[in-house]
This record gives structure tokens, sequence and C-alpha cells, in this order.
């Protein structure tokens, strides 16, 4: 097709009237929002930087910001290592495998508004029945502090996302061509040996894709956040995500809840611009 | 040695499945006891059980509304999606020049600006021409989705050769023709990852729906959250409207499981 040719633009209008009444246009009325203070209908001046330096000096966003990464490192370990786990189990041969494979998998289906509400009854009510049978202690009286809000966070997390996780693992050890694991074994290397040497070099490149997965779906969760915790109590369990819609829909703070959004957005895009400078790397040292 | 690890396996397995599993048996089984049997013991069967809790929060959560809501905005969302980021990428892959990988660029690079950072302006814009409903809501899923679909299209047109357009076009065919009868029909292995990765994003997404939808058009959940603002504490209610609400996407899960693997698959691994 040629570029001056009609069909062209009329192949691509839908979508590009879409991309720009609805990313682009508010992206950058956002990003000028920012150095005012608008009030989410009007503005009265321009107020410079003003409003990043709110910003660094805004508890609740740094709060926000220091919970958001101390989340992201844990659930990205603990994602990778559950999920490949996972993978590792159902591509074994038994019975009931590919069972499993549905039943890890099934959380993912569910969106995380509900799964939050579905995991504050088992934390506040199972966690407590459990607590009192078994007199452990430290299953009493959950998301009522950070600790257990964090840790609520996480494992509701690992419960959704372990399965896809799972899921792209299983797609790259299919990969691995039977013969060479069979080779292997006729050269009597053991099952740790066949599965440091040959399984863990070979699945490299899932690592690669998992990681900035969950790194980058760690940092903009909202959903889970709301309906589990609503960021309580005091404000300890917020994160970015929700610090951000707080600050404009609570707070009326429409100017300030810009500003973080530009940050937020730079975080994100930096962490999505590393994971394509790396596989572009990685993709030319195999070549 | 062999069957032993084997069983060994097929335990781990089993008690990984049982973990796993467990959070639904909670709120099943609880979603069938009385405020009393809950509180008496929240991790036995229910015994007496009672079908109430779902007559009532049925009504409470307006379910047959909400999920007629959720029906017509995912699937008019997603054959939009569908039409249009294929059209585009139609487009974009049969032009070979700096223009159309401008383009492209610009699909992708729409794909790091996150939600929150357009939120207010979006809200404003659309409320001001008085499109904060579900029409607005579907012309805001293509332009937030289109991007990834685009992306997906591209991939696969590459492997569609160029000489398929060309004998169509021999043969009298317009451009919208071979489009529609040739090139189309051939996508649909990843018209089906499509459709799969943005019904399970559509069918979920509660933050850009709550800032859009009037009431009348509340999704499931969007009436899930104002239900559980309503009944904080009567889990009774709260767990038999859950257990509602996750009904349709298991089944769904169930029915089309082998098609939802392979999209979940191909949209991270592609």
């Amino acid at each position: 097709m040629k570029n001056r040719s009609l069909s062209f633009w009329l192949f691509l209008t839908p979508t590009l009237i879409a991309l720009a009444l609805v990313v682009f246009i508010p992206v950058i009325e956002g990003l000028f929002y920012s150095f005012t203070d608008w009030d989410g209908l009007t503005f009265t001046k321009m107020v410079g930087f003003q409003n990043y330096i709110t910003l660094f000096h805004d508890k609740a966003f740094i709060n926000a910001f220091w919970f958001t990464v101390g989340f992201v490192i844990v659930t990205v370990i603990m994602l990778n290592v559950i999920g490949l786990g996972l993978a590792l189990l159902v591509t074994q041969k038994f019975k009931g495998n590919n069972f499993l494979r549905t039943v890890f998998f099934m959380p993912n289906m569910i969106g995380g508004l509900i799964l939050g509400f579905i995991w504050q009854f088992i934390f506040t009510q199972g966690f407590q029945a459990l607590g009192n049978a078994l007199h452990m202690h430290w299953l009493l009286n959950w998301l009522t502090n950070e600790t257990t809000g964090f840790w609520g966070l996480v494992i509701v997390t690992v419960w959704q996302m372990s399965g896809y996780i799972m899921i792209i693992y299983i797609a790259y050890l299919q990969n691995i061509p039977n013969e060479i694991i069979e080779a292997a074994k006729i050269d009597g290397a053991s099952a740790w040996q066949r599965f440091t040497k040959i399984t863990f070099p070979m699945i490299a490149p899932a690592f690669t894709v998992c990681m900035f997965l969950t790194l980058s779906n760690g940092f903009k969760i909202y959903d889970q956040n709301l309906s589990l915790t609503n960021g309580g109590p005091y404000n300890s369990t917020q994160m970015l995500a929700m610090d951000i819609v707080n600050t404009a829909y609570n707070s009326a703070n429409f100017s300030l809840s810009e500003a973080k959004a530009i940050v937020f957005f730079v975080i994100v895009a930096a962490i999505s611009l590393l994971q394509v400078a790396y596989n572009r790397k990685r993709e030319a040292d195999l070549h | 040695m062999k069957t032993k690890s084997r069983t060994v396996i097929g335990i781990v397995g089993l008690l990984l499945g049982i973990l796993w599993l467990f959070p639904f048996y909670l709120i099943v089984s609880n979603s069938f006891k009385t405020p009393k049997g809950i509180f008496a013991s929240v991790l036995s069967l229910p015994h007496p059980s009672t079908t109430d809790n779902y007559v009532n929060s049925f009504q409470a959560l307006h379910f047959i509304a909400s999920l007629t809501n959720s029906l017509i905005i995912t699937v008019c969302s997603v054959l939009v999606i569908i039409l249009a980021s294929s059209m585009a990428a139609y487009a974009l892959q049969r032009n070979h020049s700096k223009l159309s990988s401008g383009l492209l660029l610009l699909f992708i690079s729409a794909m790091l600006i996150p939600f929150q950072s357009v939120m207010i302006p979006l809200t404003a814009n659309f409320g001001a021409v008085h499109f904060l409903n579900m029409w607005g809501l579907v012309v805001m899923y293509l332009g937030f989705d289109c991007s990834l679909s685009v992306f997906l299209y591209q991939g696969t047109l590459s492997s569609i050769p160029i000489a398929m357009d060309e004998s169509a076009e021999l043969e009298g065919a317009s451009r919208w023709q071979i489009f529609t009868k040739v090139i189309f029909p051939m996508l649909s292995p990843i018209t089906v990852t499509v459709a799969i990765l943005n019904i399970i994003a559509i069918w979920n997404d509660y933050l850009l729906p709550s800032l859009v939808l009037p009431q009348a058009q509340y999704t499931i959940p969007l009436q899930m959250f104002n239900f559980f603002g309503e009944y904080t504490k009567q889990w009774h209610l709260a767990l038999a409207g859950i257990t509602i609400s996750i009904i349709p996407v298991i089944l769904f899960y169930l029915f089309a499981q082998k098609w939802i693997i392979k999209g979940v698959t191909d949209g991270a691994v592609k």
C-alpha cells in the first residue's frame, strides 16, 4: 500500500483517532497541567516545578514508593521461583498433571478486585479460625497492620499470578529437545545436573520475559490494593497507583496527582525500555 | 526407583492443588452458611445450609443487569478492537516506508504510558462532550488496547506472503475486499489470541469503568464494589455475591481453556 493512497489512511483512521483521543492528547494535557494549579476544571496560573517539589516532600507518596518497591522485589522473586517450580512439576509425567495446570492458572482469570475481596475473607475470618484452632498467634488479626497487609498483598498476587508465569515457563520448557535430555541421561547426568546444566541455560530467555512482566505488573497494581486493604491502616499499605488515584479523587489535588502520575510514567517506562534494550543486546550476543 | 519418585511428585502435586483450591472451598462453603454458621466455624462444611444468601445477593447485585452490561461492553469493545487493529496492522505491514515504521513505533510507545497518567484529562474531555457512558468506554478500550493488538497482528501478517494480495488484485478485488475476503480469514489464530487477552482484561477491569460509567450501566466488578461497601462484615451475603460473580468467568475458562492458555502465552512471549 502506498503512503498517499486513500485506503492506507482509511485503514489506519479508527485506531489513530482512538489513540489520539484516549492516550496522546490526555497525556500531553496531563503533563501541562502538572506545571499548573489545575483543579480538575480550570487553572489560574503556571507554578513551574512546584508540584514536583511538593511530591518529593509528600509523605504519602514517598511511603507508597518504598512500599511498592518492597512489594515488587518480593513478588518478582517469589513469582519466578514458584512459577518455575510449578512449570517443572506439571511438565513431569504423572496422572493429573493437566488438571493441575488448569487449577494453578484458574485464579488468573478472576479480576483483581474480586480476588482482593476473596482474600479479605480468608485473612480476616479463615486465618483467624485457623490460628485459634492451632494456637498459632501469627495467624491472628491479619490486615490490621502494615506487615500483615504487605504479606497479604504478596500472597494474593502470588496466588493470582504464579499460574500465569508457569504458563510462560512451560512454553519454553517444551521447546527443549527431548534428545538432549535423553543423551545426558545416558551419559549418567543426575536430575540436578540435567537441571542446572541443560534446562536452566535453555530457558534463560523465559527469565527475561517473566522478570519484566512481573516487574511492570507489580508497579501498576491497583485493584487488589483497593479491595484487600484499601491502603489501610492509615495509608500504610497504599501503593503508588492508589496514591495517585486518591490524591486526585479523595484529596481533589488534581495538579499534584498529575505530577505524581508523570513520575510514575517515567518509572514504568524506564523499566520497559530497559527490557527492550536488554533483549536487543541478548539477541545480538546470540548471533 | 522410577515409580517411587513418580509417586512423590504425584503427592506433591496433589497437596499443591489442594492448597490452590482451598480459597475456593472457603468461599463457596461459607456462602451456604447463616451468619451464625460462619461465626461458629469457618473451616467446616455448611451445616445447616441455606440458599437465602444467593437469593438476596443476586438481587442486591442487580446481577442480570450487571451481567448484561458486562457482556455488552466486553463484546462490543473486543469486536471493535479486532476489526480496527487488524486493519491498522494490515496497512502498516504492507507499506514499507519510514512513515509506517514511525507509526508502529507510535503504537508501541503508547503501551509505555500507564493509565494514571491520562486518567484525569481523559475523563474530563469525554465528560465535556457527554460521552461518559458505555459507548465512550468502548472508544477508550480501543485506544488503550489497540497497541498490543496491532503489534500482535503485525507479527503474524509478516508471515503471509504478499503474493496473496497481488493475485487477488489481478482478479480485480478492491483493497477492502482483499483484506476481508483473503487476509482477515488467514489471521484467525491470532484473532483468537487478541480476543482472549482483551476479553480477560476488559471483563475484569475496575478503575476505568468506575470513572466512566453511570450507575445504570455498572458492570459486575463495579456492582461488586458497591455491594461490598453496603454489606461490610455481612460475609454470608458477600460470599454468595462473590461466588455468583465468578461463575461466568470459571465457566468461560473451562470451556475455552485451550485457547486461553495459547492466547496468554502468545501475548507474553511474542
